[in-house]
């Protein structure tokens, strides 16, 4: 690849609402909230805006660019919705980052909603789909997401009651961060017993192995990289930028485990090449990535080489991946707390490496960071589209 | 010579216990005795009927059939031809005959009275015949616990045989004893004193006595005596006296374990005889309902041959108890539950299912002919189209396939998940990733299955059931059972 997004763009406002079951506000609300406090963090009026990019997975506004500039009222700019399952978010951002490393335009906001409490039913309506012939398998997300779980277990040999209890303690630690943000969807603390013993959802995952199912919005404004101190003293730069999509082969290939997410892996080496960075675990600071089942956390923090493969477990169980650990992931809690609004997500990740790097995060803060990194996954395991942003100071 | 060349049989896992279906309604003074199947929740007369055809298709070239007869009271649709979906779902050619036989509880032996005159006449080498019922008695009443779900099948030709047909009788008559109409959704009955009297009785007794007396048998010319039951299951035994049919002659309805199986009762119970037969022996065989067929079989030296041979046993001892009474009512959709809080279906889309219906009724897949992989590709996530497989996923090949069947094909489980939230009538929803012997790999729904026994390596075959029932269309599909299932 010749091209690298590295240090060419920085983020230089951005926003977040609080997340969770907002009964009293509608998708357009959210983008209303969310815009207009990346607006004023970033010191801009609407008009300012030259193009923008919108991310949602479920329909907002006939699935057009409007969900975004009718409740702006933003008439007449450029503006492209953004599609791509639970990396929507990061996508949406990419997709910005790329028009303003072009050249094309100087300032543009990138921005993630989702209204997901409005369906009527509980979890996400996404996992094995029926199809529209109606004859498929019928499977929930986390069912699609047990079967890592499953495998991971039976590969690593660990007891029932083993894994159980490496994938609570990944609960706990986002409960525990969770508590901490007044913005997340759950700010409630577990216990590892309470995990263990939850009811099952789809074994073996239980109720506090999976996320928050929420309603959201996140932003950001996006500049060139040589603007960006006009705007602030202390901007965001973007690292790296990838997506890697799957060509849905692990339901069809055996060569396929379910005990890894090999799309997960593709994106990070890219992009650790693209940020060079050598070594992750010693190098990134802190991450947020796509916690949507304990399960997905734990296999993912083998795929971007935060611990080496099969030892994971020792890692979560030690407390490495803690807030006060070597390499803090979820600090603001992860999906798993924060909540999921899923074309939000990407997007609510890169606030909390905004505000962590810029010393905002208040009782969340992690000391001196250099880089934090996000990873979303969409789709479920053997077909899947996988985000990984790197951000970090200059 | 006419006659039977294979058969096959199909008895549902599920059993319940009639002293559990009288206990939750206290509606009469004792239970009936024993226990009947259950079709699982999944299973209709359609899926019962390609069980069967699959297990007397044992060992047999599929393609070489010329003609299918399905036969039940009780198809899922009134306008739509039953055996087409079977005929796919056994991988049968597309350039047979095709009917379905239904209305009556004799049209099992219609349909097989039909298949042997195309083979008389040489239109159809090899005709295969389905019986199978899965019908409704009412709450609180005696059918709901007389009744049997299942299935029988039949191959029939002039070669190979294992049972001859010397001769045939039938008699019509349009008696009205048991009926339901296009309102109903369970069986009528009038005055059983009559019904069984003035019908079963005295309709049965003239048909088989006109049989032999047709072909100048007697009684004691048979082996065995095979006819289905009425609705009082004590007809049939007062009938075998009046006959001066023997007890070692009369074969067993096996009432007390499957129950009344309306169409495919009489078949059911000729595969059991047939297990038991050897070469030489005559079976009288015969059918009611508006009348009654009777069949004279000759065994030959051909059923030493069987190759499915003690599938009946296998299956009767196969099974489970059905949880309790409830499960049964929300099986047979009899209560209507509260709905789960989960997104409704969409629309089927005929054309979609109609493009790919190699893929899903016969469940094909393909061979890369470069790699040599099996594949077979299913929906993807959150959309999904059924995906025709055009690149190779191993080597990257394109359009370089061989059609590749996997209904026939055995696995085993690589993951599994037991998923509480997903919507089922048989929780908790228990799909598996199966990796197939020979190569491939896909998801099935399993079915027939203790969720507790299910683990990772456990071997399954696959069975043709029944995934949605939305806006009038029944969606089939394939799912995985515990080999120990399979018959």
């Amino acid at each position: 690849m010749s091209g690298s997004i590295k240090d060419r763009v920085a983020i230089v406002g951005m926003g977040c609402t609080r997340f969770g079951e907002l009964w009293d506000k509608s998708a357009s609300d959210l983008v209303v909230d969310a815009a207009y406090e990346a607006f004023e963090d970033a010191g801009v009026e609407p008009k300012d805006i030259q193009a923008a990019w919108v991310g949602a997975s479920y329909d907002i506004s006939a699935k057009t660019g409007m969900g975004l500039t009718a409740p702006l009222r933003l008439q007449g700019i450029p503006v492209t919705r953004i599609e791509n399952a639970c990396a929507t978010g990061t996508d949406t951002f990419r997709n910005a980052c790329y028009a303003v490393a072009a050249g094309i335009y100087d300032i543009v906001l990138a921005l993630g909603v989702e209204k997901i409490k409005d369906m009527g039913f509980s979890g996400l309506g996404v996992g094995y789909y029926p199809g529209v012939s109606n004859t498929q398998p019928m499977l929930t997300a986390p069912g699609a997401f047990a079967m890592l779980a499953t495998r991971y277990f039976e590969k690593y040999g660990l007891t029932y009651e083993e894994g159980k209890r490496a994938l609570g303690a990944i609960s706990v630690k986002s409960h525990a961060n969770g508590s901490l943000n007044p913005q997340a969807h759950f700010q409630n603390k577990v216990t590892l017993e309470q995990v263990v013993n939850a009811p099952i959802i789809a074994e073996p995952l239980g109720l506090f192995d999976c996320c928050g199912v929420s309603d959201g919005a996140a932003a950001a404004i996006i500049t060139r990289a040589e603007l960006a101190k006009n705007f602030r003293p202390d901007p965001v730069y973007v690292k790296a930028l990838q997506i890697s999509v799957s060509a849905d082969y692990g339901r069809v290939s055996t060569s396929y485990d379910f005990t890894e997410i090999k799309e997960t892996y593709i994106a990070g080496q890219r992009a650790y090449e693209e940020a060079g960075i050598k070594n992750p675990r010693e190098e990134i600071s802190m991450a947020e990535v796509h916690d949507c089942f304990s399960i997905t956390e734990l296999v993912t923090m083998e795929d971007l080489q935060f611990s080496p493969r099969g030892r994971a477990r020792e890692d979560i169980e030690s407390g490495f991946f803690n807030l006060d650990g070597g390499l803090p992931v979820q600090p603001d809690g992860g999906l798993k707390c924060f909540g999921h609004p899923v074309g939000a997500s990407g997007l609510r990740m890169l606030y909390e490496m905004y505000l962590q790097l810029q010393g905002r995060a208040e009782k969340r803060q992690i000391k001196n960071p250099r880089l934090g990194l996000t990873h979303n996954l969409g789709g479920q395991p053997g077909g899947c589209t996988i985000s990984v942003c790197i951000v970090g100071l200059k | 010579m006419i006659g039977i060349k294979s058969y096959g049989v199909y008895i549902p896992y599920y059993r319940m216990s009639r002293a559990e279906i009288f206990n939750a309604w206290l509606t009469m003074p004792s239970p009936m005795k024993g226990e009947r199947s259950v079709a699982n929740f999944d299973e209709d007369s359609l899926t019962m009927a390609v069980a069967a055809g699959i297990d007397c298709l044992t060992g047999l070239k599929r393609k070489n059939v010329d003609a299918l007869y399905t036969c039940s009271t009780t198809f899922p649709y009134r306008e739509k031809l039953s055996a087409a979906t079977v005929a796919a779902a056994l991988d049968l050619r597309d350039s047979i005959r095709t009917a379905d036989f239904a209305n009556s509880l004799r049209c099992a032996t219609i349909g097989l009275s039909s298949a042997l005159d195309a083979v008389e006449a040489g239109s159809a080498e090899t005709v295969l015949v389905t019986a199978s019922d899965c019908r409704l008695g009412a709450p609180g009443g005696e059918f709901e616990q007389s009744l049997g779900d299942g299935g029988a099948a039949f191959l029939l030709g002039k070669e190979d045989l294992i049972a001859e047909i010397e001769g045939r009788y039938t008699i019509t008559d349009e008696f009205c004893g048991m009926w339901r109409s296009h309102e109903d959704t369970f069986i009528r009955m009038w005055e059983d004193r009559m019904v069984h009297d003035e019908g079963y009785s005295k309709i049965m007794e003239r048909a088989l006595r006109g049989a032999l007396d047709k072909a100048g048998l007697t009684m004691d010319s048979f082996a065995k005596v095979v006819y289905d039951a009425p609705a009082d299951i004590r007809r049939h035994t007062v009938l075998a006296r009046k006959l001066g049919i023997g007890k070692e002659q009369l074969q067993s309805p096996f009432f007390e374990q499957i129950g009344n199986t309306g169409t495919a009762m009489a078949g059911m119970m000729l595969v059991a005889a047939l297990e038991e037969a050897k070469a030489g022996d005559r079976i009288l065989f015969a059918s009611y309902g508006n009348g009654a067929d009777v069949f004279i079989l000759k065994v030959t030296d051909g059923i030493a041959k069987v190759r499915n041979r003690g599938t009946f046993a296998r299956q009767l001892n196969n099974k489970k108890m059905i949880y309790n009474y409830p499960t049964y009512l929300r099986w047979r959709n009899i209560v209507a539950m509260e709905k789960a809080k989960r997104p409704d279906l969409q629309p089927t889309s005929i054309s979609n299912l109609r493009r790919n219906a190699k893929i899903l009724l016969s469940l094909y897949g393909v061979k890369c002919k470069k790699c040599g992989t099996p594949q077979y590709t299913q929906a993807g996530l959150l959309s999904s189209y059924v995906m025709p497989q055009r690149i190779c996923v191993e080597c990257g090949a394109k359009d370089q396939f061989d059609d590749y069947p996997f209904y026939d094909k055995r696995g085993t489980i690589y993951s599994y998940t037991k998923d509480n939230l997903a919507a089922s009538l048989d929780p908790p929803l228990t799909v598996a990733i199966v990796d197939f012997e020979g190569g491939g790999r896909a998801a099935f729904e399993m079915t027939d299955r203790d969720p507790q026994e299910v683990k990772v390596g456990m071997p399954v075959a696959l069975t043709f059931r029944k995934l949605f029932y939305e806006r009038g269309i029944h969606n089939y599909y394939w799912k995985a059972i515990p080999i120990s299932r399979k018959s």
